[in-house]
């Protein structure tokens, strides 16, 4: 049966920003289906207000709309583009929700477009709590005990028929967001009435506990044949209680019988069927009761998630294409398996690995949040590993997490650890859970006492008693002799691991001088989706360690092209996202088709950069200097490899740059020393001064007096930080010496290597990001953008616009004179990103990176540029004027000379505040500050500033209000500045409440406003005022760490529980009355990126 | 995995000459078979104790065996069948609510020589490349020089040519009772049956008489069935000549037949095709299949190193009129199952019972059933069976 003739244009929703639940996995989906569509001669529209996606790149889609996933903004596209279907099961939660208000607004129904994938009965089906449940009893399967409540007086009622604890679930929310268990009658009330607000319909579903219950999920797929399979189980290793994408999983699932799994399988594949997901994934998981195999349905995902993207990457089956193959009409056994190349996509892959995954957190980021896993998501990314046994998968995972730990023993134990502190640490899960595991065995429990304190399954606590067993074997061995090193790669031990246990052979380079004069080297084995039944055609490969010597590797030689590996980035955090690996895809893109065979090394399993279409070959393995070595060795002895990328994957490649060219690994574009002489203030300081560019005056300390006589000499406040760290880890602004003490002794534990540096804080500065590339010759300015917050607030936490919107033609011609003299000075070649603080007419650098910065993609997209791309060949030997004159640049000036016609683009970054809460259940502080705290952005473009403010407004946190309270209260230096942003906002019609202080200032200016009581002012106050909704939007600008701060930190937390804008800077209210003044007017269009695109480069007078 | 005090070298042979290293598992000593891989990732106890395998040495590709242990309700015979099991991680500890002993403790028990420790992908993809092929397992006092082990490895018989069904059916015949009321009786000729088959006939209101492969037209007719269920079983099907005839016998008489693996390679023979040996056989729990009338995709389980001739789709004559080859494998095209157009029988080459598998296949019985009901609705009691001609042309229409 062929595909449908009848849908010829296809609308696909993307997912937006980068938030906790809903990473860059959308973008893998998204890009595949955009892909796919166009393969099969459809027209594709996009819609996605993230500019880091792949998707988003002109290329993947005929019209790119950059625009707020909102239902107002996509009826826009909609009206616009015509498209004869929309498909919203590949974009997450966010594009489900937008399909489900198009079609209640009957927006659908008003341009007759269809919903392909799953229809919306399907989607309620699916996502309603209590139709699910009654679905999954009519097929004779069970659900937890439960009962969907809409009121507290409704959630009272039913705790008291099921008894203490029970899990509260809030529908329609993603990444179990606002969600949780309730062991006290206190815990219930905050966590029910959360949930009830957190949930757009005001529901919330009350369920018997099932924690410590075994978890699993099923991803399974359906055609429009009805035939089904299952392309992967997954194993959780926490026990139920902990959500899916904070627990450890594993892949396929290791501790169920054919029995159970065929029992859940047929239960899986009728749950899909009466719910009605017409074609496409779904992803179902599970509980089963360990002690007698009880089994309940928990939830189901009508659409692509998190964990199919885990699955795709983990088997080979790559869902989100078949996917979108399934919704337009394809049936499964028409769809080739890209990876056998002969054999249909109707099968069930099967492994001979173990695949493990293990998220991220980043706990460190929100001081005072509670780190303790629940059912609400808090990881901010995650690594998946591949290994021929579960030990192996492991220790792989755990050292790609890029965290002070790189797998068992290689951190001291925590002080003062007993056996009983351990197993009373294990009742609860946390980061590192696996850790404190292993502790506690080595300390003598028993695999029973762990598995019951845990929940852990005994098999998965005995796998790693096996490993605490090795150990000892490594320990005592008399000498290590090949056998047993072999037996201890074969279990996952890293080179620095072994070291550890043998400080004998001097360390991780002694180790591996060792295994490689035994030969112990690990084979390269390909992921094949059928456990090699059949051939593979598709070069996806991952490491592993045989006790046979003459285990095969599968890697085949290929000595035509000269080969590039691109190590990207890693796990996702907070500071490293999706931006380095959309510049990572790009080099691959790049170099492909400029004739190199192109190698990805990744273990990021949600990128587009992990897809097996991305380069030529992928390896998925750890960025360690270990296991890149091992991978260059293997592409060294199949071919040619001409070099290494390492600046375009964040600090994590970086930092590997110098210890890979030490032992002759050929690295490409800005050498290591260059790297050096950028990241090592004393000796960029001195580029700066032979150079004659001002910087804040600094100096490094590795002792409190140190940094005290350094703030003494320059003055306080001063901004102080680690060396070597990317999106301002541990960065902070310290006002007095009091604070500085506290912050050095927090600081060396941060970064114990390297020195704490002191600079002056530049107070009111406008602070300036800087992308460009350099060929050693001649550097292009990408974009120049103008940060809307201060200085002080961390660049991947601030707004900014490009072009600048106040800079004036001297301050850019400074910005492009310093640009080239950092460029030429540090000996850049590739891409460089600058920061600088422009202050009473100086320009001062701040720090300057010598790799690709967050901002590429953006830029990228806002100037018509691909300055990744560029700066890939750069690496490998072009030219500027090169890349000018076969089109991938403009032909003439650059991203500081846009045109005057250019439009402006505005990023926002999206931060995370609403997800974690004190272990008290308050929320945790939205300041911003020198440390990054935002896990994604989105991009507003339109012809002015103040409509591409709204609109990154409206994609970031719903919408800037047009009507109603604004509330205000700012520090005393910002007094004067507030009045004439609020004088506009009394003008739109806008009700001004005020503090007392704050009141007397704006009266005395002739603005209108109402008094409210501060927080602790009692009864009525601005808090309560917030939290009842009587307020639509808050400017609140604290300063110092003293009494303003405490106040507006009950003010901000109240505003981001109830989601409205909470501004935080002056210059924040300023550009937001901008965006509230071009929503009133209402005359806010959409525009596709090719169309403004085209409009740039002819503006530039060259050719599109 | 770490404990050296247990440690004991062995090795794989295989016929070419290849020998993988590995460490010992299970029994102690030597065994020989055809060496062929199972791509499963669960299932190990349904497995090995399905007497297809029997004679045969078994790879898991699956790397990590053993972790649900052993239970007292999986098996799917009275023993293990396996020659012998080669794997690569075997558990320390099994942890399962229904285990009741370690797969070590049941392959010791049973006395069934393994191997671990040993790179199966490679194995994997040297079977694949070059064959199934004979092997042999020597560990612990039984290693020797390559050359003596190789030896000893190519002295053993070939699996073509082999006759094994009778060496593993049952001496006796025995009665599985239906669960519930009695709706029908079937004959079931046991070529190597598996416990799960009575189980689901059982489920569908059928008693079982499961009767040696022995058994005469006779003995068969004897139970007044109605209808006749072949087994699957391992070897050669071109040593069936019993069974073959037996299975005319009862296509003479239209009662309605239903064959799974083994015994879809018997009726097709009945039918008059021919069968072959694969390179390597299918042998897992997630091979599609295509029924060709209503083009619907099944996961199925296979077990099966022989296969029958036939081009999917293709009707064809035989003794017994029109039959056509009904099923099909997308991945390499092999036949996967025939059904007789004129005459009341069809089979599958997979396993409908599945066990170890998914459950996709099940309707299949269902379908057995429906022939079964025709047959008494048309009137054609079971004591009429033995008049030749009785009943009444089928309906062609196969699938779901």
């Amino acid at each position: 049966m062929p595909k449908r003739d009848d849908i010829k244009h296809v609308l696909v929703i993307g997912s937006g920003p980068i938030v906790i639940g809903q990473a860059c996995e959308f973008d893998y989906s998204g890009t595949q289906a955009c892909r796919v569509l166009r393969e099969e001669g459809l027209r594709v529209s996009l819609v996605n207000s993230n500019p880091a996606t792949i998707m988003t790149d002109p290329e993947f889609a005929d019209a790119t709309y950059i625009e707020p996933i909102t239902p107002d903004f996509v009826e826009k596209v909609i009206a616009a583009e015509r498209p004869d279907a929309i498909l919203a099961t590949l974009g997450g939660q966010t594009a489900l929700n937008t399909a489900v208000a198009l079609h209640e607004r009957g927006v659908l129904e008003k341009y007759n477009v269809e919903l392909i994938g799953a229809d919306i009965d399907a989607i309620q089906r699916g996502e309603d709590r209590q139709k699910f449940k009654d679905i999954v009893a009519q097929i004779g399967a069970e659900t937890p005990r439960s009962r969907v409540c809409h009121s507290m007086d409704e959630v009272r009622d039913t705790v008291a028929e099921l008894g203490l604890p029970v899990v509260i679930r809030p529908s329609f929310t993603m990444g179990g967001l606002g969600s949780g268990m309730a062991h006290t009658a206190a815990e219930l009330e905050r966590l029910a009435s959360t949930g009830l607000t957190e949930s757009p319909v005001t529901e919330v579903l009350i369920e018997e506990s099932v924690l410590g219950w075994k978890e699993y999920e099923l991803e399974l797929m359906r055609d429009k044949h009805d035939n089904v399979v299952v392309i992967c189980s997954i194993e959780n290793i926490d026990p139920m209680g902990v959500h899916t994408g904070d627990s450890v999983t594993v892949a396929p699932a290791m501790t169920l019988t054919d029995r159970e799994f065929q029992v859940m399988r047929n239960v899986g594949i009728d749950v899909l069927r009466a719910v009605g997901v017409d074609t496409g994934g779904c992803n179902i998981q599970f509980a089963i009761n360990p002690a007698n195999g009880r089994m309940v349905v928990i939830e189901m995902n009508p659409r692509v998630s998190r964990s199919s993207a885990l699955a795709s990457k983990a088997t080979g089956f790559p869902i989100a294409k078949i996917a979108a193959k399934l919704a337009i009409g394809y049936t499964l056994d028409e769809i080739r398996n890209d990876i056998t190349g002969e054999t249909p996509a109707s099968f069930e892959p099967t492994l001979d690995y173990v695949v493990v995954k293990v998220p991220r957190f980043a706990f460190e980021k929100f001081p005072g949040a509670d780190p303790t896993l629940t059912t609400t998501m808090k990881s901010v990314g995650e690594a998946m590993s591949i290994g021929r046994n579960f030990v192996e998968a492991l220790g792989k995972a755990l050292r790609s997490m890029e965290t002070k730990a790189v797998g068992f023993w290689t951190t001291p134990d925590p002080e003062g650890t007993t056996l009983d502190g351990l197993l009373e640490q294990l009742r609860a899960g946390h980061d590192g859970r696996l850790y404190t595991v292993e502790r506690a065995l080595r300390l003598g429990a028993t695999v029973a006492q762990v598995h019951e304190a845990s929940g852990i399954d005994p098999w998965f606590v005995d796998q790693i008693a096996s490993l605490v067993d090795l150990r000892g074997e490594l320990e005592t061995a008399p000498v290590l002799d090949e056998q047993l090193l072999r037996r201890a790669k074969r279990s996952g031990l890293s080179d620095r691991q072994i070291a550890a246990l043998r400080p004998e052979l001097a360390g991780e380079d002694g180790v591996r001088s060792l295994r490689h004069r035994l030969g112990v080297r690990p084979v390269f084995k390909t992921v094949d989706t059928c456990a090699a039944e059949f051939a593979a055609l598709t070069p996806y490969h991952y490491s592993a360690y045989e006790l046979d010597p003459g285990a095969e590797t599968e890697v085949l030689p290929q000595t035509e092209k000269p080969k590039v590996l691109i190590l990207g980035s890693g796990p996702n955090r907070i500071g490293q996202g999706i931006e380095f690996d959309y510049s990572c895809v790009h080099a691959a893109m790049a170099l492909r088709a400029a004739g190199y065979e192109t190698v990805m090394v990744n273990c990021n399993p949600e990128t587009v950069s992990t897809d097996y279409d991305t380069s030529d070959r992928l390896y998925f393995e750890p960025l360690t200097f270990e296991d890149v070595l091992e991978v260059v060795h293997s592409e060294q002895a199949s071919g040619t490899v001409v070099g290494v990328i390492v600046q375009l994957g964040g600090q994590t490649p970086l930092g590997l740059a110098q210890r890979l060219a030490d032992v002759g690994v050929p690295i490409v574009g800005t050498p290591p020393s260059a790297i050096h002489l950028a990241e090592d203030r004393g000796a960029f300081g001195e580029v700066l001064t032979s150079a004659g560019l001002p910087a804040p005056k600094f100096g490094t300390a590795t002792s409190f007096a140190g940094a005290k006589r350094i703030a003494d000499e320059i003055g306080y406040p001063v901004l102080v930080r680690p060396s070597y760290v990317l999106g301002g880890r541990g960065m902070e602004i310290v006002y007095d010496e009091q604070t500085l003490a506290g912050y050095i002794k927090r600081a060396t534990e941060v970064s114990p290597e390297h020195p704490v540096l002191v600079d002056r804080f530049l107070d009111d500065a406008i602070e300036i990001d800087v992308d460009a590339l350099c060929d050693g010759t001649e550097v292009y300015l990408g974009g120049v953008m103008e940060h809307i917050e201060e200085a002080g607030i961390h660049s991947g936490d601030s707004a900014c616009a490009l072009p600048p919107i106040t800079l004036g033609r001297t301050d850019m011609e400074a910005v492009r004179r310093s640009t080239e003299a950092i460029a030429f000075g540090v000996g850049v070649l590739g891409l460089l990103n600058v920061q600088y603080a422009l202050k009473d007419d100086v320009l001062y650098v701040l720090e300057a990176n010598p790799r690709a910065s967050r901002t590429v993609p953006f830029v990228s997209k806002a100037t018509a540029a691909p300055l990744a791309k560029a700066a890939a060949r750069i690496m490998l030997g072009a030219t500027i004027a090169e890349l000018r004159a076969e089109g991938m640049l403009p032909a003439t000036g650059d991203g500081a000379l846009l045109p005057p016609g250019a439009p402006v683009a505005v990023k926002e970054a999206v931060l995370p505040f609403h997800r974690f809460r004190t272990p008290e259940g308050q929320g945790v502080d939205s300041l911003l500050g020198p440390e990054m705290k935002s896990t994604g952005e989105v991009m507003g473009i339109d012809v002015s500033f103040g409509k591409a403010f709204a609109k990154s407004q409206t994609a970031s946190y719903g919408s800037l209000p047009t009507s109603g309270r604004v509330f205000v209260s700012v520090a005393n230096r910002d007094k004067r500045a507030m009045v004439f942003p609020v004088k506009r906002l009394a003008d739109f019609g806008f009700e001004v409440l005020a503090t007392s202080g704050t009141a007397e200032v704006l009266r005395r200016n002739g603005i209108p406003c109402t008094v409210v009581r501060k927080h602790f002012e009692g009864e009525d106050n601005i808090v309560d005022l917030i939290r009842d909704g009587g307020v639509e939007m808050v400017i609140n600008t604290p300063y110092g760490n003293h009494g303003p701060r405490v106040d507006g930190y009950e003010i901000r937390t109240a505003a981001v529980s109830r989601d409205i804008p909470c501004i935080t800077t002056i210059q924040g209210a300023a550009a937001a009355v901008h965006g509230i003044e071009a929503l009133i007017r209402d005359d806010i269009g959409v525009r596709p990126l090719q169309a403004l695109q085209a409009a740039l480069l002819a503006d530039w007078g060259t050719e599109a | 995995m770490s404990d050296t005090s247990t440690r004991t070298a062995a090795a794989l042979v295989l016929e070419d000459g290849r020998v993988f290293r590995g460490e010992a598992f299970g029994a102690t000593g030597t065994t020989f078979g055809e060496i062929v891989f199972c791509t499963a990732m669960t299932g190990y106890q349904e497995t090995l104790t399905d007497p297809s395998y029997h004679r045969q040495i078994v790879v898991a590709t699956a790397p990590q065996i053993g972790n649900t242990g052993w239970n007292d309700e999986d098996d799917e015979s009275g023993r293990i069948w396996v020659s012998g099991y080669v794997v690569r991680d075997p558990a320390r500890v099994p942890s399962n609510w229904r285990s009741t002993r370690s797969l070590d403790d049941a392959l010791v028990g049973q006395g069934v020589v393994g191997i671990s420790g040993i790179d199966t992908r490679s194995l994997t993809r040297h079977l694949r490349e070059r064959g199934a092929m004979r092997a042999g397992v020597f560990s612990g006092g039984d290693l020797a020089e390559p050359e003596a082990m190789l030896q000893r490895v190519r002295e053993i018989p070939a699996m073509a040519g082999a006759e094994l069904a009778g060496e593993v059916s049952t001496d006796k015949s025995y009665v599985v009772p239906a669960t519930g009321e009695r709706r029908f009786r079937v004959a079931a000729l046991d070529l190597g049956i598996k416990s799960n088959t009575p189980r689901m006939l059982a489920a569908r209101g059928i008693e079982t008489h499961v009767l040696p492969a022995t058994s005469s037209l006779d003995d068969l007719l004897a139970v007044e069935a109605d209808g006749v269920f072949l087994s699957n079983g391992p070897g050669d099907p071109a040593t069936a000549d019993h069974a073959v005839a037996l299975t005319q016998g009862v296509l003479e008489r239209r009662i309605p037949l239903f064959g799974i693996c083994f015994g879809n390679q018997i009726l097709g023979r009945a039918l008059g095709l021919g069968t072959y040996k694969l390179r390597y056989g299918h042998r897992g729990i997630n091979i599609p299949v295509i029924d060709v009338a209503t083009r619907a995709v099944a996961i199925t389980a296979q077990n099966h190193g022989f296969a029958l001739e036939g081009e999917p789709g293709k009707d064809f004559d035989t003794p017994f009129g029109k039959a056509t080859v009904s099923h099909y494998c997308p991945n390499d095209g092999c036949v996967e199952g025939v059904r007789a157009l004129e005459v009341p029988a069809f089979s599958v080459q997979y396993h409908p019972e599945a066990a170890a598998g998914p459950h996709d296949a099940a309707n299949l019985f269902d379908q057995f059933v429906t022939l079964m009901e025709e047959r008494v609705r048309d009137n054609v009691l079971p004591s009429q069976v033995g008049r030749p001609g009785a009943g009444v042309p089928l309906n062609t229409e196969g699938g779901k």
